[in-house]
């Protein structure tokens, strides 16, 4: 049995022009000990999806699905005490921004004793020595003299890492990190990287890696989720995906990496922005954005369906950079912009 | 830490400075002068009048005047009373614990009920709670305090008789000061009867003293507390999975507290000036009395010695809220 099993989650929120589904349809399992990469632009609903399983999303979200499973526990019907439970201890979150995720009052040692405390108890100095241990852990140098650090004394990698140390904290089943190295600078990205990377290998957590570079997750997870405007549209394992991506905009994303555009002088983009709030298309939600857009994608809206090693939402899908099941009077091929 | 104190404190000499001009002239613009009130109905004769404030030192000009008085003030001497020719400071600090006492107790009921209320309305932003604290509070910070002295005045004290209508305590009693705080000095004297008739006394003007500073602070307290209540860190606190009370109570209230503790070290300034129409309503026996007394009677002294005494406080009382921004927020304290 899958540690985590969402199937068909849809979160709308409630704005002045009216209901906005962030997420509409999103199938998520995730194993025990796995590393799952999800990517996707900017607004296309990756933190939106993590939120509302960790039952962080503001009030003005409505959060709905078939079904939303978490080692074995019903997460819609979940009592708020028990959530309070599972959150922080079974199943914990770093976010993307390190510098304004910590209490500027309160301490590190303070932040990270705190979760040891309301999840496990213990005396003082137990919490206090094992939360030194933590930072060391994670790779932050004279560890127990930082304890009594305020974040902004410390640089926004050394954040991260007490984030990630905060997480950790109480051995979670599933850790989510979400865009965690998008606010540093280069070269830390790729140390919090391999931190994460190893950490999931020692202790054998689940992690959701969440970020927009496909290069992160070609170099970390095993299984990558690929979303866009708030729907899933391709799923699979990581080589088949780089290999051979049968979504449009997964080829699409996988063209705009350097290390692939060899020979090219200029990097191809996507053009067009992923559709916000007030411009969501009929039909396919890619359809303006896709090379091979047809009659159909304007009209109707593909469904996630089963292929050889994975599931894609799209009509035509490709295979080797060519699309499949074209109409026969596909005539009309290369008239979208 | 250090750098931020004497910076602040540095400050605060210009100001001074600017405080004894204004207690100086304000008085003076006035029509009228003090050997003229003294005289009364009766009238005084030309000489006599000229006689009197060559006495008084009144008829040098006004720079020679203010240099005096502020060479007087830096060796500690506000000079006497002309009324009644006790020096100003020593009639300021007899009557000072009683305009503290009231202030203090006002400010406690203020914030007692006022930032309770703020992080309520903030954790429950656009419920019914919400709506009606930000609706009291503005009729709260709307009613002009006379007008609001004398409708509690007329409720409690008259129609259902349950507070006395003016004084600090009633006649039956008398205690000798010790500490000048009327509260304080009965209990010490295990006089239960008579603390039970100061409190009493106390209740109204300290309610309506406290009322602008409730409103302000309650106000204050749900806008730091809504803001503080989106930020991220709050997030991680919910993503720890810790208990409500502990998110909105230590991780939330901390981070709002920082500007809520500089609005209330601001309303010290507007319970001083709300003092003065406080006590004259229900005749409290305070600086504010003392001051409007002192103004009637040109009493130049005892109004620029007690209007710089004031000031002194209330800049006193800022220094230390400064000093206490910084001790509550990390971010400055560690800022050199
Ligand atoms: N509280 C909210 N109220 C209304 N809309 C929201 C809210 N939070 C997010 N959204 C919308 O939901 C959509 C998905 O947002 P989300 O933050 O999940 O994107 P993302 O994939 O994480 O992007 P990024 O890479 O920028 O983090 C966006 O269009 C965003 O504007
Ligand atoms: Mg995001």
């Amino acid at each position: 049995m899958a540690l985590l099993d969402i199937r068909n989650l849809r979160v709308e929120f409630r704005t002045a022009q009216g209901l906005f589904p962030a997420v509409d349809g999103i199938d998520l399992t995730v194993d025990e000990g796995e590393l799952l990469g999800v990517v996707g632009e900017s607004g296309s609903g990756k933190s939106v999806t993590m939120l509302a399983l960790m039952g962080l999303l503001p009030w003005t979200a409505n959060v709905t699905a078939d079904r939303m499973e978490f080692a074995g526990r019903d997460m819609l019907s979940i009592p708020p005490r028990e959530r309070r439970r599972l959150t922080g201890a079974e199943m914990a979150m770093i976010f993307q921004e390190p510098m304004s995720s910590l209490n500027p009052c309160f301490t590190v040692g303070f932040q990270l004793t705190e979760a040891i405390k309301v999840h496990q108890g213990g005396t003082r100095r137990q919490r206090r020595d094992q939360a030194a241990e933590l930072l060391q852990q994670v790779g932050i140098p004279s560890a127990a003299s930082r304890l009594s650090a305020f974040p902004h004394q410390l640089s926004g990698g050394m954040n991260q890492r007490v984030m990630i140390a905060m997480a950790i904290a109480c051995n979670p089943k599933l850790l989510i990190a979400d865009e965690p190295t998008t606010a540093l600078d280069v070269t830390i990205q790729a140390q919090i990287l391999d931190l994460l990377v190893q950490l999931q290998r020692e202790r054998g957590m689940a992690l959701i890696l969440i970020t927009h570079d496909m290069a992160v997750v070609a170099e970390t997870a095993r299984r990558v989720n690929v979303m866009y405007a708030g729907q899933q549209v391709e799923t699979r394992p990581v080589d088949s995906l780089f290999d051979n991506p049968r979504h449009p905009y997964t080829a699409a994303l996988l063209d705009a990496l350097p290390e692939r555009a060899s020979g090219k002088t200029r990097l191809p983009t996507i053009p067009g922005v992923v559709p916000g709030i007030a411009d969501r298309p009929g039909g396919c939600l890619f359809h303006p954005r896709c090379r091979f857009a047809q009659q159909r994608c304007k009209t109707n809206r593909p469904e996630l369906e089963s292929d050889r090693d994975g599931r894609v939402r799209c009509f035509f899908p490709l295979d080797r950079g060519e699309p499949t099941d074209w109409p026969e009077d596909a005539e009309s091929r290369g008239s979208a912009a | 830490m250090f750098r931020f104190a004497i910076t602040r404190i540095a400050v605060l000499l210009p100001t001074f400075i600017g405080v004894t001009v204004i207690a100086f002239s304000l008085i003076r613009l006035i029509p009228g002068d003090p050997v003229e009130l003294l005289a009364g109905e009766r009238g005084i004769s030309a000489e006599r009048h000229a006689k009197l404030m060559q006495e008084m030192g009144l008829d040098r000009p006004l720079h020679e005047q203010y240099l005096t008085f502020i060479l007087d003030v830096f060796q500690g001497d506000l000079g006497k009373s002309i009324r009644t020719k006790t020096p100003v400071s020593e009639e300021f600090f007899a009557l000072f614990p009683a305009t503290v006492e009231l202030s203090l107790c006002a400010l406690l009921f203020a914030v007692a009920i006022g930032l309770p209320a703020g992080v309520l309305a903030g954790v429950r932003r656009g419920k019914v709670f919400d709506h009606s604290v930000m609706t009291v509070s503005l009729a709260g910070y709307s009613m002009p305090i006379f007008w609001w002295g004398l409708l509690l005045i007329i409720l409690f004290s008259g129609t259902l008789g349950w507070t006395p209508v003016s004084g600090r305590i009633s006649v039956m009693h008398f205690i000798e000061p010790i500490t000048g705080f009327m509260l304080i000095d009965t209990l010490l004297q295990g006089n239960y009867a008579a603390f039970n008739s100061a409190v009493r006394h106390l209740i109204l003007p300290a309610v309506v003293l406290g009322t602008i500073p409730l409103a302000v602070i309650a106000r204050q307290t749900r806008s730091a507390m809504i803001e503080v209540l989106g930020e991220d860190y709050v997030r991680t606190a919910r993503a720890k999975g810790l208990p409500p009370w502990r998110i909105v109570g230590l991780h939330a209230l901390r981070n709002a507290l920082i500007p809520v503790v500089t609005v209330i070290g601001l309303q010290v300034g507007l319970l001083f000036s709300g003092a003065i129409l406080t006590e004259t309503i229900f005749a409290w026996p305070g600086i504010g009395k003392w001051l409007v007394d002192s103004i009637h009677r040109r009493d130049y002294p005892s109004v620029q010695g007690g209007l710089l005494l004031v000031a002194s406080t209330v800049m006193i009382v800022n220094l230390i809220v400064d000093l206490l921004y910084g001790l509550i927020n990390p971010r400055i304290r560690h800022a050199r």
